[in-house]
């Protein structure tokens, strides 16, 4: 017990850490781009958020998959988790991502933008992984079915990002095109620290989300063995 | 500060919140795991008693 | 091959079922020439082929849908669904065996659309017939699946669309690309991508959603 105490504390030092150097660096210290000006740094905030996300339901389908690999029970709860996460993330990506449109061509949304699209999908589809999650009976089944819909989504990432490619050509003329930046190094290392701060706050958030669901579990088991 | 210097802030302003805000949930679920562990300890001491 | 003994004798019974009680597949012919009927209303004169052709698969995915919420309807109203699952079977042969029964009830109903949107639109291509055998296949994979999910659940019919529709998006994409677009072909092999990936997906993993 004591050991996955310290790590969760260490875990949630690091992430405070990262995080506080992250958005510093962010912010003062990264070199000013030449064609966006102040705005580019939005980019530090909004791609490792973006790919944290991505990290949180990959994370959720790899214990969805070792549920049903393994049938233990834990691996359920740590899913839920994930996906949880996973769609928090995915709604800061949305926001900040929408703000990014705005500053980038005065619109609060774009369907050029193929991130952008490919994340209203995602989050569609896990919004229905709670609908389903609350239409089920506790118990293996909701295990089993959650688990199965967490793979499926890990699935329809590529899938749809490939369809949202393909679209692109009939559905919208292709109006705001983005340049993939031109990392100088120093940017680069700015974006590294922000990535490593949003996946460190991802694990500490993640631990502490678990431990704060076990305990509501047993103390749910206390209480029917007491009463 | 331009608008999009206030956009881009604001969007990091938006993150923080949202840490924030996980926080206080944080906080408000302790205290009621608290009070649900005090509530068991008491039925459990009752029950030990009779 | 018990396997396709299996699998055979499970979509026979499907088939007769729906042949003597005839409620799901009137329902979605009817449905999906009304559907063709309301575009009609709801285009603009000035609105493009492409349009029509995007409502088209619109009609088709909602006619889908209206077979799929049918498709354990029988089983979870009388509970056979436990005893098909005890049944000394493979349960993935279930899943086929249902997602033939579907195909089979949405092929019906697109043999209907087709001639009914060439008559009210416009002329129907090779490339919509191909795009829309190979969409129906992933449909009906997934649908499936998603289906036996939807029966396990409390709120059943309102949750398979929301299950579905994020699924297909691709479907979609795949569809109209592959009949607005000169060179079909990228969106025709896009389609047989996505049925690959998620009829293999579905086949692996319907044994965990009816297991108990």
């Amino acid at each position: 017990m004591s050991l996955r105490n310290n790590r969760a504390v260490l875990l949630a030092a690091a992430a405070s850490v990262l995080l506080v150097a992250g958005l510093a660096l962010a912010l003062f210290w990264a070199p000013e781009d030449a064609d966006q000006g102040f705005s580019q740094r939005i980019f530090y905030i909004h791609v490792p958020v973006a790919l944290t996300a991505y990290a949180c339901f990959a994370w959720g389908a790899w214990k969805a998959l070792r549920l049903l690999w393994t049938r233990e029970p834990h691996y359920d709860l740590e899913s839920y988790t994930a996906v949880h996460m996973g769609v928090i993330f995915g709604v800061l990506t949305l926001v900040t991502g929408s703000v990014w449109a705005k500053i980038s061509w005065g619109v609060w949304w774009t369907w050029s933008e193929r991130q952008l699209t490919l994340f209203l999908v995602l989050f569609l589809f896990y919004c229905a992984y709670f609908m389903l999650r609350f239409s089920v009976e506790q118990g293996p089944r909701r295990a089993n079915l959650s688990a199965v819909y967490a793979l499926f989504g890990v699935a329809l990432i590529p899938v749809s990002f490939l369809a949202i490619r393909l679209g692109e050509r009939f559905i919208h003329p292709v109006v705001f095109r983005r340049d993939g930046p031109a990392l100088s190094g120093s940017m680069l290392f700015v974006f590294c620290v922000c990535l490593a701060a949003m996946l460190a706050l991802f694990a500490s958030l993640y631990t502490n989300e678990l431990t704060g669901k076990r305990l509501d579990a047993r103390l749910r088991e206390l209480r029917e063995a007491l009463e | 500060m331009t608008t999009s210097e206030k956009y881009v802030t604001g969007a990091y302003l938006v993150v923080l919140a949202v840490i924030l805000a996980y926080v206080v949930l944080y906080t408000l679920k302790l205290a009621r795991l608290e009070r649900e562990v005090a509530e068991l300890t008491e039925l459990a001491r009752r029950r030990q008693a009779a | 091959m018990t396997y396709f003994a299996d699998v055979a004798a499970l979509a026979r019974k499907d088939i007769l079922l729906e042949l003597r009680s005839r409620d799901t597949l009137p329902a979605m012919l009817l449905f999906v020439l009304s559907a063709l009927v309301v575009f009609h209303f709801s285009l603009p004169s000035d609105a493009s082929e492409t349009a029509s052709t995007g409502l088209l698969w619109i009609a088709l995915l909602f006619t889908a849908l209206l077979g799929l919420a049918r498709a354990f309807a029988a089983e979870r109203d009388q509970r056979v669904l436990d005893g098909l699952v005890l049944a000394p079977c493979d349960r993935s042969a279930i899943w086929l065996a249902k997602s033939l029964g579907v195909l089979a009830f949405l092929g019906l109903a697109e043999a209907v659309a087709l001639p009914a949107y060439a008559l009210f639109f416009q002329p129907v291509g090779w490339e919509l017939v191909a795009a829309i055998v190979l969409a129906d296949l992933g449909l009906a994979a997934v649908g499936t699946l998603l289906a036996a999910m939807a029966a396990a659940s409390r709120a059943r019919e309102l949750l398979l669309p929301l299950l579905f529709l994020p699924l297909v998006i691709p479907v979609v994409v795949g569809g109209v690309g592959a009949t607005v677009v000169d060179d079909p072909g990228r969106y025709l092999g896009f389609l047989a991508l996505y049925d690959a990936i998620f009829a293999i997906l579905s086949w692996a993993s319907f044994e965990y959603v009816v297991a108990e």
